[in-house]
């Protein structure tokens, strides 16, 4: 005790020059130097992870029309991909792309808001215990499992069912629709979530049914979530690679019918990149699929944004 | 119709959609352990591949999976722990900030095989590195950061403010006060999420085709210098994982017994991402008992 | 019904070169963005005395006090002079680690750590520094003590702070502030999230630490500000109206607002 007593006496005596002791430099602000530092650089990591990449695909992916000159009309429009013989129409891939992504939502959609309300509405105690995680697990399938099964299951089906090879997007559309479920549905449910519980009891109150209820009020209220919540949707439909090159069957050529081979952007580019030579017209032309896709990705990004601002505008009024 | 019967339409076909929904995942869950889980047995999950007869195990491919899930994380949580913290604690409301934000969403919904065709221009044609274990891993890191981080700067901003104050009070910094006392509180979502990544990460395999490439050389099992060539631990040598193996086998259709080598193949995938899923959740509420120091 | 009472009489007590002050603070005014949140407060603090701030939510009362000791720095911008030590503490250049340091908070709900009672009180001091196993201990057992909770607590030091009831984590963070010798102790209603026996023992403990230490308090219980406190400053919609000993401001107020706030027309 008559140690301690000392020691502090002597600190006290330290700490009279108040002038240098409230001005100088401690631990704490060595601290907080490293600290905003480190916390900077890691950030900064990631703006660079970004700008590189974003600059590194635009720069490979428009090689194709300044040093090969290939027209950006032709590339987008012409039917004809065969980058050996200098053809490259990018059409058949990109009309693949979006018909699975379209066609996947259609058929995600009303299952995943089918099940969101069920969730909330119908049995909400069981919707979390249960479903809850039934559908976190569908999330958590990697899409090579969804690709194999939709190779050992659905591409077999379609063949007893349409004839052919059972390559397609019907195929691909399956596999889509089971992947983009889950996602659409948790942000669904999210959406439901937050729809003020006072719109419900009102609607109620004033008699009409539980459906009268849901149809009218509450997912009036959170069509914005919903809207992002599909867009979401087809943002992971439109750039599944794996699980889509699978079992459409990698034909780059237009798709007459949906049973038929086809192929997606990421279809193509899975098949194609290893086999190209770096510089040369093939491998510049998948660059220009993958810039398409990223393009694409910050369509939906944006799409997002603007569908959130206008939800946030209808709510204020 | 009246609304009474309209109401009553509504619910069963719900029940219907709902009743498929479970339908589709019971089947799925079925299919592939009945047709794969017969399939896994010791020597399967420690053996080595051999594509031409199609015999053989996923040995390399499983230890493959986990050196780069390990290496991965490795590389992220530390990046995704400090941009989590300037995020939550540094950052003033701002056109800087929200342009950040941006970045990080635009990186979180690019598609994987965008962000491994980035990876391979980056580390196989323009550093030369070749597909290698460490391409692999930092290529799915650019994949990974994203979630991560916002899920650390979600959990930290969770931590009520007047923890913060607490710190700042004593004359702590910034920084000690985040470290010290913010991130203890917010373990338990921060745990929760990195193992949810962690199985993101595990079956993850558009990044790795031509990243970590798509052969398993034969490792020697004994020599644990990183620094040999025929080492496991070799950062630099092709590393194909369990999930790029499911694809290729699937593709390239050599393979005699492909959909029954598949079948175990994903059976085992599945298996691990459960049990990342339910060590998730045991180790964040563990965690989360642990820090409200309620019973 | 709220009169509007004229802000250019005030009646505010200065000191004379006798008394020793801890603090003062000279025209601080204090700006949420557009907001004036503050104006012109030049007030004096007695060393080793109880000052109570006091007056109704929104008179500005916790925002000078957390102006202080510049923990107001991220939220609000705060002009004119704070002087502690002949150091104008409201300067950038100022440490303002060292500065919270020496003048220690206690905030309206308490907020111990998520740690040991034990962590809770040593976290700081080992940050800058002290490793010295027994110095520490020492420390615990004298804030403790300090803070009136070491009977309570001394078998159960490394028991987790949160398990504690809201009265003792209020003395925990009273004690985790003493540890970091402080000479100035700031306390935003204390007491607000109390019961009255909690309350009670926490302001048995202010006036026990008066003698070693500077307190300033808010508080909108007058009552309180009449049981522990020396100077009385009463503020209303951000200016200082009056301030006074204690014993003046309840019994001979200078001035009408402070006459109908102590006598509860309003507040």
């Amino acid at each position: 005790m008559e140690q301690t007593n000392s020691s502090f006496k002597q600190e006290k005596t330290q700490t009279k020059d108040w002038a240098y002791t409230l001005h100088h430099a401690t631990r704490a602000t060595h601290e907080d130097w490293l600290g905003r530092s480190i916390s900077y650089t890691c950030i900064g990591i990631i703006i660079l992870v970004v700008a590189s990449m974003l600059w590194f695909i635009t720069s490979k992916g428009i090689a194709t029309f300044t040093q090969n000159h290939v027209n950006v009309w032709q590339f987008l429009s012409g039917t004809n991909w065969a980058p050996d013989q200098g053809k490259i129409g990018a059409l058949p891939m990109i009309v693949g792309s979006f018909a699975v992504t379209f066609a996947a939502a259609l058929v995600a959609t009303p299952f995943a808001i089918g099940t969101a309300i069920f969730m909330t509405e119908i049995a909400p105690k069981r919707g979390r215990k249960f479903l809850q995680p039934v559908i976190e697990l569908l999330v958590g399938i990697p899409s090579v499992v969804y690709g194999f099964i939709g190779l050992a299951v659905v591409v077999p089906f379609m063949r007893h069912l349409v004839g052919g090879s059972g390559f397609g997007i019907i195929s691909a559309t399956f596999v889509l629709f089971v992947m983009v479920l889950p996602t659409i549905t948790t942000m669904t449910v999210d959406s439901l979530r937050a729809v003020p519980r006072f719109y419900k009891e009102a609607s109620l109150a004033l008699g009409a049914t539980r459906w009268q209820t849901v149809s009218r009020v509450i997912l009036r209220a959170a069509t914005p979530g919903i809207l992002t919540a599909i867009i979401f949707g087809m943002a992971r439909a439109f750039g599944e690679a794996l699980a889509v090159q699978m079992v459409i069957g990698n034909a780059a050529i237009m798709p007459k019918n949906l049973v038929s081979p086809a192929a997606t952007l990421t279809s193509q580019l899975t098949t194609g990149i290893g086999d190209t030579i770096d510089g040369t017209l093939p491998n510049n032309a998948l660059w220009s699929l993958a810039l398409i896709l990223l393009l694409m990705s910050l369509f939906f990004n944006a799409l997002v944004r603007v569908i959130a601002k206008r939800g946030q505008l209808s709510h204020e009024r | 119709m009246n609304a009474k019967r309209k109401d009553l339409l509504a619910t069963i076909i719900i029940d219907v959609i709902v009743a498929t929904v479970v339908g589709i995942l019971a089947f799925l869950l079925a299919y592939i352990l009945i047709s794969g889980l017969p399939h896994v047995s010791w020597l399967f999950l420690t053996g080595s591949a051999d594509s031409f007869s199609g015999a053989g195990g996923i040995g390399i491919q499983l230890f493959n999976s986990f050196y780069l899930l390990i290496l991965t994380m490795l590389i992220s949580i530390p990046i995704s722990l400090g941009a989590g913290i300037y995020l939550a604690e540094y950052a003033k409301d701002n056109w800087r900030t929200r342009l950040i934000r941006s970045a990080i969403e635009v990186l979180s919904s690019l598609p994987s095989v965008v962000v491994g065709l980035f990876g391979f221009l980056l580390f196989v044609v323009k550093f030369k590195i070749g597909f290698s274990v460490i391409s692999g891993a930092i290529a799915l890191t650019f994949f990974n950061l994203p979630l991560l981080t916002r899920n650390i700067e979600e959990s930290l901003s969770a931590v009520s403010r007047s923890q913060r104050e607490a710190g700042l009070s004593l004359g702590l910094s910034k920084w000690k006060t985040e470290i010290g006392i913010i991130l203890p509180v917010a373990l338990p979502g921060i745990v929760t999420g990195i193992v949810l990544s962690a199985g993101r990460v595990f079956g993850e395999a558009a990044v790795l085709i031509y990243t970590a490439g798509q052969s398993a050389p034969v490792t020697n099992f004994s020599d644990w210098n990183p620094m040999d060539a025929a080492s496991p631990l070799n950062p630099f040598r092709p590393a194909e994982t369990l999930a790029v193996h499911i694809w290729k086998v699937n593709t390239e259709g050599l393979a005699t017994n492909a959909a029954q080598l598949s079948a175990a193949a994903s059976a085992v995938l599945i298996i691990a991402v459960l049990l990342f899923n339910l060590f998730a959740r045991v180790l964040g509420n563990y965690l989360y008992r642990r820090v409200t120091a309620s019973k | 019904m709220l009169k509007n009472y004229s802000f250019e009489k005030t009646a505010v007590q200065t000191f004379d070169e006798h008394t020793t002050l801890a603090m003062k603070t000279e025209n601080m005014q204090v700006f949420y963005g557009s907001n004036h949140a503050m104006h012109d407060a030049s007030l004096a603090f007695p060393k080793n005395q109880i000052t109570a701030l006091i007056g109704a939510s929104g008179s500005g009362k916790s925002t000078y006090l957390r102006s202080l000791n510049r923990m107001n720095d991220t939220i609000a911008t705060v002009t004119g002079k704070i002087w502690y030590h002949g150091v104008d503490i409201n300067q950038p250049n100022v440490n303002i680690y060292e500065i919270r340091r020496h003048i220690g908070m206690v905030f309206q709900r308490p907020n111990p750590f998520a740690k040991s009672i034990r962590e809770n009180i040593i976290y700081a001091l080992r940050a800058t520094g002290v490793k010295n196993k027994k110095v520490l201990d020492e420390r615990v057992e004298q804030s403790l003590q300090g803070a009136a909770l070491w009977d309570e607590v001394k078998d159960s030091l490394d028991k987790s702070a949160l398990a504690l009831s809201g009265g003792q984590q209020q003395r925990l963070c009273i004690a985790r502030s003493l540890a970091m010798s402080p000479d100035v102790l700031l306390l935003d209603e204390p007491c607000s999230a109390l019961d009255p026996i909690s309350t009670v023992k926490v302001e048995e403990t202010l006036l026990e630490l008066q003698k070693k230490y500077t307190i300033i308090i808010v508080t909108h219980n007058m009552q309180q500000a009449a049981r522990i406190s020396s100077q009385c400053a009463f503020f209303h919609l951000g200016h200082v109206m009056e301030y006074s000993p204690t014993t003046t401001m309840f019994s001979t107020p200078q001035i009408q607002v402070t006459q109908d706030y102590v006598s509860g027309s309003f507040g």
